[in-house]
């Protein structure tokens, strides 16, 4: 059924349908209102998931963490500073393969503490061994939802999923969505098997020591299935796009008029709906401007990212994220796709833009596609404000 | 894939600690011992026996070579010596 939502209480919505058994988060802007509502549904008596109201992030993802190893399907959601509190047990997860699903409402990071959106938080955590998805709109936070629990669980994969859908942009605005009945989740997303679980009668010990002997081959194991995934994902979004409808292809990238395309943006996020329109805009004027859409960045698509881009001459990186000191993060994984390959673009230019929730117009847009030469741009960072920088200190 | 994920627990006889000595090991003299008890006592893992006079003994297969029950004994009944074969510990 369609209803005109707000970005979070859809996710609500959606996790609602999952029917977790346990909830714990704690609030932080701008995830709050996917909790509260979450929270509200379970007095109300709509949910009957038990939601664990906690002191910080880290129980939190430590509440989630201890409920799904005793084998229920379990939820949490952050942003920004949280989703750090949370790091420590965010590896945890993954490391201890706990087919969790956290929302991150994607927000900068401190200091200066700022509220508003970029995808620094997510981005820094990528390392952790979980599978991330960007959302583009909130009908995909919805929807990226039962997907990624339905990968999450699969007992070939059994890696916890992130959610990422841009704070505020996303979480706060309001949208037309798809709300499913019940049964149609059902028959898409069974209920949880645990493949292994706490259990007094058959006790098992998890996440204990494991010496120079045995660590590496449990970052192997994660590293490998990471692989599966890039095969398991597409075959999981075939059958969701069939059972309800939609079109997400493989649901690693999306190509939006690449196949000719002479420049080629590459982003993820929210951010893809404004560089649609400017592609439209300018095939409309007969330039050839296409748009590469991460969905998945972990496990990075190198294949597909490759087929998309191969006969692209020029590529600009469009990251909402900076890695200090070095390339911005997608850049690096776009140039890491044509390393020892026959087919290479002519330039792959970086571009930051957006941090700490500077609006990205469709004139930043143009900016990065005029930008976009046969001279290849190191790092650029679009609507940078010259006069805010000093040399020497001055207060 | 998984590596190495779960383990069905043990009892504490499971883990052979013995394999933790690296240079050294206590050896019991049995000559001056009064049976006071004290080293075992102090034995962390709790793996020194022994009831009369000159009779006490730790297991080697347990023993993590501390150096504790050397410290306490009041009658340096107890040396610390240089471990010679690394076989031994297990």
């Amino acid at each position: 059924m369609k209803e005109f939502l707000e970005g979070s209480r859809a996710v609500a919505e959606a996790v609602k349908l999952c029917k977790p058994g346990v909830i714990s988060a704690y609030p932080i802007t701008p995830q709050t209102h996917i909790v509260e509502e979450l929270a509200q549904m379970c007095a109300d008596g709509h949910l009957s998931s038990q939601f664990v109201n906690v002191e910080s992030e880290h129980s939190a993802a430590s509440v989630v963490l201890g409920a799904s190893a005793a084998g229920v399907r379990t939820y949490t959601a952050s942003s920004s500073q949280g989703l750090l509190l949370m790091g420590e047990v965010i590896f945890n997860i993954a490391g201890m393969r706990l087919p969790l699903v956290l929302t991150c409402a994607n927000r900068a990071i401190s200091a200066p503490i700022n509220i508003w959106n970029d995808q620094q938080d997510s981005i820094s955590l990528r390392d952790a061994g979980w599978i991330q998805l960007y959302a583009q709109d909130n009908q995909e936070a919805m929807d990226f939802h039962f997907i990624g629990y339905r990968l999450s669980e699969d007992h070939g994969i059994m890696l916890p999923t992130m959610v990422c859908m841009d704070g505020f942009i996303l979480t706060h605005g309001m949208e037309s969505v798809d709300v499913f009945a019940q049964d149609k989740v059902d028959a898409f997303l069974p209920a949880y098997t645990p493949l292994y679980k706490l259990d007094t009668a058959e006790p098992i010990s998890m996440g204990l020591l494991a010496d120079p002997d045995y660590y590496l081959e449990t970052r192997y194991a994660i590293h490998d299935t990471m692989k599966d995934v890039l095969k398991k994902l597409p075959v999981i979004a075939e059958e969701f796009n069939a059972k309800v409808g939609r079109d997400y292809k493989d649901c690693l990238v999306e190509e939006y008029c690449t196949k000719d395309a002479e420049k080629v943006i590459v982003a993820m996020g929210s951010v893809c709906g404004t560089i649609k329109e400017v592609v439209d805009q300018c095939r409309a004027k007969g330039k050839k401007v296409g748009l590469l859409r991460l969905i998945t960045y972990r496990p990075f698509p190198y294949t597909r990212v490759y087929e998309a881009l191969k006969d692209v001459p020029k590529i600009a990186v469009l990251a909402k994220a900076v890695s200090l000191g070095a390339m911005a993060p997608i850049a690096a994984e776009i140039k890491n796709a044509f390393s020892g390959k026959k087919k290479t673009p002519q330039v792959i230019s970086s571009f930051v833009a957006g941090l700490g929730g500077r609006d990205i117009t469709k004139e930043s847009i143009q900016d990065i596609i005029r930008k976009l030469t046969t001279k290849e741009v190191a790092q650029d960072f679009i609507d940078l404000k010259p006069e805010l920088l000093k040399e020497s200190y001055g207060g | 894939m998984f590596g190495p994920l779960t383990v069905d627990p043990k009892k504490s006889k499971g883990g052979k600690t013995g394999a933790w000595r690296i240079q050294v090991r206590p050896q019991y003299l049995q000559k001056n011992c009064i049976a006071c008890k004290m080293c075992v006592l102090v034995c962390p893992e709790g793996c020194v026996s022994g009831k009369e006079k000159n009779a006490f003994f730790t297991d080697y297969t347990y023993c993590k070579g501390c150096g504790l029950c050397a410290f306490v004994c009041p009658k340096k009944d107890i040396v610390m010596v240089e471990e010679k074969n690394q076989e031994e510990k297990k």
